[in-house]
C-alpha cells in the first residue's frame, strides 16, 4: 500500500512529518503521531479543502500511538484520508489511544462507509494484520459512527475478538466520550449541517467548475456582439456579460448553501432557483437589458442556480437517494427547457 | 433541515425487532426510538438512507435501499460513468478525480 500515489510522508524510507518517534510494544515499535497541527497540516487542510491533491492526501494505514498509550488504552479506529487521521490525533491532544488506520483509499469515514471501504471486511482484516489484539488486554473497538453504514458490528464480534463501541460523529467529542466511559450523548450521534460545515464544502465546488464556468462565460461573450447588420461587441456588454455568468457562479454556489436553511422549499433545485431569481432580478434592475434580454437573463439564472443547488445534494448531510431522484425527475428536464428558451432568447434578442 | 417527505425506502419489520437498540445508536439523524422494548420509526423523513441501521440490524428487520443523495453521483451512474473508488454500483459525487481508479 505504502508507495501507491503518495505524498512523501508515506515513503517508507522517510518517516513523515507527524510521527514524533515510536512506542515499544509487544508487536515491537508502533509509530507515535503528533497531537497538534503543524502549518503544514493547516495549509493541507486548506488545500484538499479547495480540491487540490485531495486524492493524494492519504497516510499508510495500520497501528499509530498517541500519547503514552499502555495495554488498557482505548483503540479507535478511523480512515486513511489524512483529514480524517488529522482530526482525530488533534482530537486526542493529552490523551493515550491506539488508533488503527483502515485503508479507505483517502477517503473520509462516512463516504467510504457508504461505498463499503470503511467496512466489516477492511476493519477485519485490518486488526489482523496489524496485531491489535496483542497489543492491548481489552477487548472493545471505537468505531467511529458514520462508519456505521459500512460495518456490521455484530459481525465483527463474529469475525474477531474485539466488540464494537460506536464513537461520536465529531471527532472533537471523543475525550467527552471516554472520559464518559465510551457512552455518547444524542448530541454527539446527531449529524449537523451548521453554517460553517456548509461554506467550506464551496471552495472544492468553485475550483471545480471554474473551467466550466470559463467556457460558458465565452460562449455568451461571443455572442453578445452578434447582430444584424454586424458582429459588435462592446466593452459595456463584455462586462454586464462576465457579471451575469459571474454572478451566477458565485452565488449559485455559495449563496445557496449558506442560506441553506432559511430558503423557502424543501428541494435543493428549488433553494436554488429562488437564489437565481434573485441574482436576475438584481441584474436586470441595474444592468442595462432590454425586455427580451431581461426575460432571457431570468431564465437562464433560474436555471443555472437551480442546477447548482441540485449539485450541492452531494455535498449536505441529510439528503436521501430517493428525495434526490425525484426531485431530479422534475428539476432536470425543467432546468433543461429553461436554459433552450433563454438560450434561444438571448441569441434572438441580438437581432430584434 | 428537512428533505422531501414520503420518499424514503426505509422499513421496520417490528415483529423482528429484538429490541438491541443499535438502530438508534448507529442513526445519524435520529430516525428511531425504543418503544414497548422495540424500536419504532419517529421521523421516517429525516431518513438520509445511508442504511447504518440495516447494516447494523442483526435480526434483519429493517430495510432500506441504501445510496448516496448525490445529484452528480447519480447522474454520472446513469451515465455508465462509475469510478473505482465508489464501487460498481454507485457512481462518484464528492470525492472522485478522473484516473483515480483504485
Amino acid at each position: 500500500m505504502s508507495g501507491r500515489s503518495c505524498c512523501e510522508t508515506c515513503s517508507p524510507k522517510k518517516r513523515a512529518r507527524w510521527i514524533l518517534d515510536s512506542v515499544e510494544t509487544s508487536i515491537g515499535p508502533v509509530s507515535r503521531v503528533a497531537t497538534r497541527w503543524t502549518w503544514r497540516d493547516g495549509f493541507g487542510a486548506c488545500a484538499v479543502r479547495s480540491g487540490i491533491g485531495r486524492m493524494r492526501y492519504t497516510v499508510p494505514p495500520g497501528l499509530y500511538a498517541v500519547g503514552t498509550p499502555d495495554q488498557d488504552a482505548p483503540v479507535l479506529v478511523t480512515a486513511n484520508y489524512k483529514l480524517s487521521f488529522d482530526h482525530v490525533r488533534r482530537a486526542m491532544d493529552g490523551l493515550d489511544a491506539w488508533i488503527v488506520v483502515l485503508d479507505t483509499n483517502g477517503i473520509n469515514v462516512w463516504c467510504a462507509a457508504g461505498k463499503g471501504t470503511f467496512g466489516t471486511e477492511e476493519l477485519v482484516a485490518r486488526l489482523d494484520s496489524s496485531e491489535v489484539a496483542q497489543v492491548v488486554r481489552h477487548r472493545t473497538l471505537v468505531v467511529p459512527q458514520l462508519g456505521a453504514p459500512g460495518v456490521a458490528a455484530y459481525a465483527v464480534e463474529q469475525l474477531t475478538v474485539f466488540h464494537v463501541v460506536y464513537g461520536p460523529v465529531r471527532a472533537t467529542d471523543l475525550p467527552a466520550f471516554l472520559r464518559a466511559g465510551m457512552r455518547t450523548t444524542a448530541a454527539m450521534r446527531q449529524v449537523q449541517f451548521t453554517l460553517l460545515d456548509r461554506l467550506v464544502l464551496t471552495p472544492n465546488e468553485l475550483v471545480r467548475l471554474l473551467i466550466p464556468m470559463v467556457i460558458v462565460l465565452a460562449c455568451f461573450v461571443a455572442t453578445a456582439g452578434l447582430g444584424r447588420h454586424e458582429y459588435r461587441l462592446t466593452r459595456e456588454q463584455t462586462l454586464w456579460v462576465a457579471l451575469a455568468v459571474g454572478m451566477n457562479y458565485l452565488f449559485g454556489i455559495v449563496l445557496t448553501p449558506a442560506l441553506l436553511p432559511w430558503l423557502p422549499g424543501r428541494a435543493f433545485a428549488t433553494k436554488g432557483a429562488i437564489v437565481g431569481a434573485a441574482v436576475a432580478m438584481a441584474l436586470v434592475w441595474f444592468g442595462p437589458f432590454g425586455w427580451l434580454d431581461g426575460l432571457s437573463v431570468g431564465l437562464l439564472s433560474v436555471a443555472a442556480c437551480s442546477f447548482l443547488g441540485l449539485r450541492f445534494t452531494g455535498s449536505s448531510t441529510y439528503t436521501s437517494a430517493s428525495g434526490v431522484r425525484s426531485e431530479m425527475a422534475w428539476a432536470l428536464p425543467l432546468q433543461g427547457a429553461l436554459i433552450l428558451v433563454g438560450f434561444a432568447g438571448w441569441i434572438a434578442a441580438r437581432f430584434f | 433541515m428537512k428533505y422531501l417527505k414520503n420518499v424514503v425506502t426505509l422499513r421496520l419489520n417490528r415483529d423482528a425487532c429484538m429490541g438491541c437498540g443499535r438502530c438508534l445508536e448507529v442513526c445519524p439523524h435520529g430516525v428511531f426510538a425504543l418503544a414497548d422494548c422495540k424500536a419504532v420509526i419517529m421521523e421516517r423523513d429525516a431518513c438520509m438512507e445511508c442504511g447504518a441501521c440495516a447494516r447494523n440490524c442483526l435480526a434483519g428487520a429493517l430495510y432500506v435501499k441504501n445510496g448516496v443523495g448525490c445529484a452528480v453521483g447519480i447522474l454520472n451512474a446513469k451515465l455508465g460513468r462509475t469510478s473505482g473508488c465508489c464501487g460498481g454500483e454507485q457512481a462518484c459525487c464528492c470525492s472522485c478525480e478522473p484516473g483515480n481508479k483504485t
